[in-house]
């Protein structure tokens, strides 16, 4: 590796970083024997975090950060002043490989900025994975992004040698895409990802490999004016019509040559956490957006408690419910609880009548589940209806020093 | 109190040795003095274990929690151990189960223990290359890991580095790989200048900066899941405190700077040809089939020779569609070029067209098939394997705009109509959307019949399909 490609990695790796996908989860266990290199192993692997508590996991790069388009929340858009570098598909290879063999990545994801055409670009993606799967036995993970711009054909091929496709939404309303990004295009981008759910379907039920680990995207949170609302209303229209494996919320995050657009201003990460709660309660837990939406107020979440506490809240009637006899689906509703600890309570309470120190013993969260909770020994009285309830959960009360 | 001693480390066979003594026996875990990697006891042991007691029945998950526990660093493991298994053979058999239970809750949690341990190790292990003698590829790691699971740890690394030659060294042992087979060795100590001249761990230092995002910065996330303990085996971890220290004052600049005048112009003549793609004749798109791989036979699978794309005039008042090329097809890298195309080029003589006007394709562009000793046997392609092909028979229709489509067999009627489509019964005329439409057999279907009469009729009627078609376009000419 010489100077000129250190150099390359570090401006395609620094462009690359604001998709916040490094999975390498999903994938089917597949291994590269005596003539090949690598493996996957289902959960997927972080092989480091870095100070933003990020995994990583992929080697996450840009096959170049040159760009026709002019998408405004995006540093590599065509009239940003950023540092250009373009690698070539031998490049990507090599770096992957000798990545993979020190065992710092799972694999690679790639992405590129659009440079000559769309069908240019993701045909340059796809030799790479071509490259990597047919002449170097590569069997790691290998995530690629989907140009939606390009023809059927190239996407078509792209799943046969990738692990994962995926196709960023960016923001969650065609008119903010109209505004920000004017090369795209909403219709497009879900014409895509439904070829892409159509053929991983299709391929799964023959038993065939397209693209295994499903299809995910993105939506950056806090450049335009979406509401939580709005942002989970796409989420499960795109989990429930394309069969998406995950969503990803990306915090608007500061660029250096910020456009006049969207300025430069400090990321709101509460936010993108309380919309990952939210995705998972409506994935796992079986809440509808309009039951999250209505834990907090005006379309947007409570950014003090999690979603699932919001809703308990404000559905005390609901509560306390019984840790020995309530059902499945209720006791997933009580704060505190997790799917994980649920599922060991399910299978406990089977064998003996649980105590309040059973289910400590199982679950982490029952500093919050108390006051939601009967056990064998346990009735919370009049602690669920109290109005102070919210302070105690959040903030437990200092104890005074005394002089 | 009865003496038992085990080895070192996760003593896995010795474990199993004396538990199935002690279980012959029926003696109490109250009753049993553990001692790992002590000197033998200097009298003997007054009441020695059976050497050949029988081995232990255990439900699968306790013999799997057995595996994993002795890999722990708690010197209380064998004992807990026991205890669970005096249980289990007494009767509670799905006592894993009962999570909320003191010991299996005990239990749980060395398990977990051991299990994330081994995940770090997968995870933060690092390989450098080295200097090898013969001038061949060799990677050596040094990784300290909290409990004994170095040997746990080999399937892993052998599964995926199976084609290199590796050693790792740990505290508490050691791997070492061949590419043939596995050695495990004693503790070590960590070697000197690991990482000297390798640029790949220099690249890697400069990805993992690079990578970061200082106005997400949460160093509190990051030791949650890579604690401190890791960071001297990690070359990249030397950058972290720099990361924090400058985040703050890099957002700022990012967040007070001016928003910058693009210094390019917009490259107008760039971003209009950009949309011009697609390809804009009968030729170029030939050209991208061509260049294509077999998709049928998927990426890593031995598959057909060639894509074979369409053959005829653009604006053929006819177009013929098949199911895919067959063997002869694929070597020769045109349509209807084997037996069956031989059929359908006499047929369509005797119906009065000449195979020349009309357009001929396929609706599959590569020949799936099973080998068997040197034949290749044709294979039908799946539903969703026609869909995969179907944009690229659309744009040819688009570019030939026949008047007519006739789809020969089942495949190509699919490929036309989206459903799956009785020939014998719906041939004849048909919609096929933009397309007017005639559905009848494929020749390769006449070829399998039986001869005789019935295989004679069959061709007969096969024709007078093919004369109908030609009535209609020239009736609709």
């Amino acid at each position: 590796m010489d100077d000129a490609l250190l150099d390359k990695l570090e401006i395609l790796a620094d462009a690359a970083k604001y998709d916040a996908s490094c999975a390498s989860s999903g994938a089917k266990r597949r291994t590269g024997g005596p003539d090949g290199i690598g493996s996957t192993t289902g959960a997927g692997i972080c092989h480091a975090y870095t100070p933003d508590g990020r995994c990583v996991s992929l080697l996450k790069i840009l096959l170049t950060n040159h760009c026709l388009f002019d998408c405004a929340y995006c540093i590599n858009r065509r009239s940003s002043n950023v540092r250009r570098a373009r690698f070539s598909v031998e490049e990507v290879v090599r770096l992957t490989l000798g990545f993979y063999k020190r065992n710092c990545i799972e694999g690679l994801f790639l992405s590129s900025g659009i440079i000559r055409s769309p069908d240019y670009t993701m045909e340059q993606l796809m030799l790479v994975a071509r490259t990597l799967r047919r002449d170097h036995g590569f069997a790691g993970y290998i995530h690629l992004k989907t140009i939606p711009e390009a023809s059927p054909w190239l996407i078509e091929q792209a799943g046969l040698w990738a692990d994962r496709l995926s196709i960023n939404l960016e923001l969650a309303s065609d008119r903010s895409l109209k505004q920000f990004a004017p090369e795209k295009d909403g219709g497009a981008i879900k014409a895509v990802m439904g070829q892409v759910g159509e053929r991983i379907a299709e391929a799964r039920e023959e038993k065939r490999r397209f693209s295994p680990a499903g299809q995910s995207t993105q939506m950056i949170v806090g450049a335009d004016a979406s509401t939580d609302l709005s942002v989970l209303e796409t989420s499960d229209t795109l989990y429930r019509r394309y069969g998406l494996r995950r969503v990803y919320y990306s915090a608007f995050s500061p660029i250096p040559e910020a456009s006049s657009a969207l300025p430069a201003k400090p990321p709101p990460l509460q936010r993108e956490n309380r919309l990952y709660q939210a995705d998972w309660l409506l994935r796992y837990y079986g809440f509808t957006v309009e039951e999250i939406a209505a834990g907090g107020e005006g379309g947007m979440l409570d950014l003090g408690i999690d979603p699932k506490l919001a809703w308990a809240l404000k559905n005390r009637e609901r509560f306390p419910v019984d840790v020995n006899r309530a059902d499945r689906e209720m006791l997933l509703r009580v704060p505190g609880l997790g799917g994980r600890a649920v599922d060991r309570i399910v299978e406990a309470r089977r064998h003996t009548s649980l105590r309040l120190e059973d289910v400590a013993r199982l679950s982490s969260g029952l500093k919050r589940a108390r006051a939601f909770l009967i056990a064998a020994d346990h009735h919370p009285g009049g602690l669920t209806d109290r109005a102070d309830l919210r302070q105690r959960l959040v903030a437990p009360p200092k104890q005074l020093s005394l002089f | 109190m009865r003496r038992v001693e085990l080895k070192d480390g996760a003593d896995l066979d010795g474990f199993r040795r004396a538990l199935r003594g002690l279980v012959a026996l029926g003696v109490e875990p109250d009753e049993v003095d553990w001692n790992i990697g002590a000197a033998p006891s200097l009298f003997g042991d007054a009441a020695p274990l059976p050497a050949d007691a029988p081995p232990v029945p255990l439900p699968r998950p306790v013999g799997a929690l057995i595996e994993s526990v002795v890999c722990h660093r708690d010197p209380e493991r064998y004992a807990l151990l026991h205890r669970l298994v005096r249980r289990v053979v007494r009767g509670e058999r799905d006592m894993l189960d009962h999570h909320a239970d003191p010991l299996v809750h005990r239990l749980a949690l060395l398990d977990k223990a051991v299990r994330r341990d081994l995940h770090k190790m997968h995870a933060f292990l690092r390989f450098h290359e080295v200097r090898d003698p013969d001038g061949g590829e060799r990677y050596l790691a040094w990784f300290e890991p909290d409990h004994f699971i170095v040997e746990a740890t080999a399937p892993f690394f052998v599964e995926r580095f199976e084609s290199l030659v590796w050693t790792i060294l740990t505290p508490v042992g050691s791997l070492q790989w061949d590419r043939r087979s596995l050695t495990i060795g004693p503790a070590a100590l960590r070697p000197e200048g690991l990482d000297r001249d390798d640029r790949f761990a220099e690249g890697w230092q400069r990805y993992y900066e690079s990578t970061f995002n200082p106005a997400r910065v949460n160093p509190t996330a990051m030791r949650a899941e890579m604690p401190r303990k890791y960071w001297a085996n990690l070359p990249e971890a030397a950058a972290i405190p720099a990361m924090i220290r400058s985040a703050p004052a890099r957002v700022q600049a990012m967040i007070e700077a001016e928003a910058a005048v693009p210094r390019r112009r917009t490259p107008d003549k760039a971003v209009a040809a950009m949309a011009r793609q697609e390809p804009a004749t009968l030729a170029e798109l030939n050209r991208i089939i061509r260049a294509a791989e077999p998709m049928i036979s998927g990426p890593l699978v031995p598959g057909a020779t060639q894509a074979v794309p369409g053959e005829g005039p653009v604006g053929a008042a006819i177009a013929i569609v098949g199911e895919q090329p067959g063997d002869r097809e694929d070597v020769e890298g045109r349509p209807f070029v084997g037996p069956a195309g031989q059929l359908l080029t006499r047929a369509l003589e005797e119906a009065g067209i000449a195979r020349s006007a009309a357009y001929l394709t396929n609706a599959v562009k590569h020949f799936k098939f099973v080998a068997r000793g040197k034949r290749r046997l044709h294979q039908s392609p799946t539903a969703g394997e026609v869909k995969h092909y179907r944009w690229w028979l659309m744009k040819e229709l688009a570019f030939v705009r026949p008047r007519l489509v006739v789809t020969l067999g089942a495949t190509a009627a699919l490929a036309l109509t989206g459903r799956s489509v009785s020939v014998l019964r719906e041939r004849g005329p048909m919609g096929f959307g933009d397309w007017e439409g005639f559905v009848t057999v494929h020749p390769s279907h006449l070829l399998r019949l039986p001869a005789g009469e019935g295989a004679e009729r069959a061709y007969r009627d096969f024709v007078s399909d093919l004369r109908r078609a030609r009535g209609l376009v020239e009736g609709a000419g």
